[in-house]
């Protein structure tokens, strides 16, 4: 277990629907690469133990991997990004 | 027969910045005061730091002599008021009648939910599941048939468990345990008990209450209702908002407080708080009340009644520091000042004048006092200000309003609902 989890925040592009539901579209990462959401397979309330925080967990599938977004309800959403130590 | 629950979120503070500090997970940690303003004290903490022998209430540089290794993060009240929402928007999917006892404690009564959510313990393990996977944080749960009862069974055992008291295990669960572990049994009461003989729950449910009144006045009912599981006292519903009785706002000041000059100021930034929540709730108070401590901890109330009920700030502001002059002899620097509005009526009610003052310039203190109330509400409080604030910015600078705290309320808020009447008081 070489990596840790840290809390970043992240640009996201959202969709915003007629009927009042928000869909994340893709994340724009800190050095400017852009990851397109390609699916979103579960949304829930959950708390990240590990970055360490709340909110609305969109779990997304990027790149055929699997990994939760979270919406924090203060207009910022972040991710638990895994860093080398 | 009722089903209520009672839910603690555990180490409230501490766990909430706990989950948003991983990296000081595994450390003790206090929520402590801002050491740089003088708050300097240990507003709650981590289990480590509890078994480490830290109390709520000790200074911050007490705490690190206990624990070395200690973490102090400042507080964040936002913060933890979200987390008391969402704690509540969980509540509400099981029942919409449901109290708060502060910030981290809430009562719920799931008699009538039961047919479609299960009984109490089967709630009580959704609920505490949810908590913990949607917050990130734990909570004690109590089931019982009473208020009193399951607020025991929250305290009974923690973190993160569930404790069931009912008519078959409350003898062996309640009744063992010291009488001051009862809602309302303080120090005194215990010495008065214990000195009757009287020294756990159970004794307190067995003693005759008539005997209890004789000794302990109209509580010795209530307490024999407490004590036997009788209370009646109901859940209050979700959106049942307590009737105001007094708006009050005190501080612990950046530095001491050295002469008149410096508590004036403080009192007009608490005069500006109390009197905008009045205008905010639509009261006017015909009673002001002044709280002083000084740097040896002594403290002091005094209030007097004023002519005319107001919600003017100025007008507050000079009864109070008229109470102030009248009453301090400045023997020691002051540490903390407190201003409070009571007696309060509707803004609506008639208001008998008089010959001799000068009811339009009342109004029109009133009007300045509203602009000023809307100009801060869109612009910030630091907006506009009095130029006496300028005399001293380090003392001016707090915004004793959005700064409030929310405190518990007494059990007895809205007067004595345990039934304790039937024996005739």
């Amino acid at each position: 277990m070489d990596d840790m989890i840290r809390k970043t925040y992240v640009q996201v592009t959202a969709d915003f629907y007629p009927d009042g539901r928000m869909r994340p579209t893709l994340i724009t990462w800190y050095d400017g690469r852009k990851f397109p959401i390609d699916r979103i397979k579960d949304i829930r309330r959950a708390a990240s133990l590990k970055a360490g925080g709340v909110g609305i967990r969109y779990t997304c599938m990027i790149l055929g991997r699997e990994c939760y977004l979270f919406y924090e309800e203060n207009y910022q959403w972040f991710v638990e990004e895994k860093v080398m130590r | 027969m009722r089903t209520i629950l009672h839910s603690d979120m555990n180490n409230c503070y501490a766990s909430i910045e706990l989950l948003h500090h991983p990296e000081f997970r595994g450390r003790p940690l206090a929520v402590g005061g801002d050491p740089e303003a003088r708050h300097g004290i240990v507003l709650a903490k981590d289990q480590l730091a509890k078994a480490a022998g830290v109390k709520t209430g000790m200074a911050l540089w007490q705490a690190r002599q206990v624990c070395p290794d200690i973490v102090f993060v400042p507080p964040r009240m936002e913060l933890y008021l979200r987390f008391s929402r969402l704690a509540r928007e969980i509540y509400a999917e099981y029942t919409d009648c449901q109290e708060a006892f502060g910030v981290d404690e809430s009562w719920l009564d799931v008699t009538y939910s039961s047919r479609c959510r299960g009984d109490g313990l089967s709630i009580a393990r959704e609920i505490n599941a949810r908590v913990k996977d949607e917050l990130g944080i734990t909570v004690s749960i109590g089931v019982s048939w009473n208020k009193i009862f399951a607020k025991f069974g929250s305290d009974y055992k923690k973190p993160d468990a569930i404790t069931v008291i009912d008519r078959d295990n409350y003898r062996d669960i309640v009744w063992t345990k010291p009488a001051e572990d009862l809602l309302y049994v303080g120090r005194s009461t215990r010495v008065r008990l214990n000195r009757a003989g009287i020294f756990t729950i159970g004794d307190i449910a067995r003693s005759d209450p008539e005997y209890l009144h004789r000794l302990l006045g109209k509580m010795g009912y209530v307490l024999h209702m407490f004590a036997t599981g009788e209370d009646q006292t109901p859940v209050n519903n979700e959106s049942y908002e307590v009737p105001v009785k007094s708006i009050g706002n005190s501080t612990t000041t950046p530095r001491d407080l050295v002469c008149d000059q410096d508590v004036k100021i403080i009192i007009y930034v608490l005069a500006e708080s109390v009197s905008a929540r009045l205008r905010e709730n639509n009261f006017r108070c015909n009673v002001v009340e002044i709280s002083v401590r000084d740097n040896g901890l002594f403290t002091y109330t005094k209030q007097t009644k004023i002519e005319r009920s107001t919600d003017i700030t100025e007008e507050i502001a000079v009864v109070a520091y008229g109470l102030f002059r009248a009453s301090y002899d400045w023997h020691s620097p002051i540490r903390s000042v407190g201003v409070r509005a009571c007696d309060l009526v509707e803004s609506t009610v008639p208001v008998q004048l008089d010959m001799f003052s000068d009811e339009d310039m009342r109004q029109k203190k009133h009007d300045l006092d509203q602009t000023i109330d809307e100009i801060r509400n869109r612009f910030g409080y630091r907006s506009v200000q009095r130029g006496m604030m300028y005399l001293d910015r380090s003392l001016s600078s707090l915004n004793a309003k959005e700064d409030n705290t929310v405190h518990p309320h007494s059990y007895f808020e809205d007067g004595n609902r345990t039934g304790s009447d039937r024996y005739g008081t």
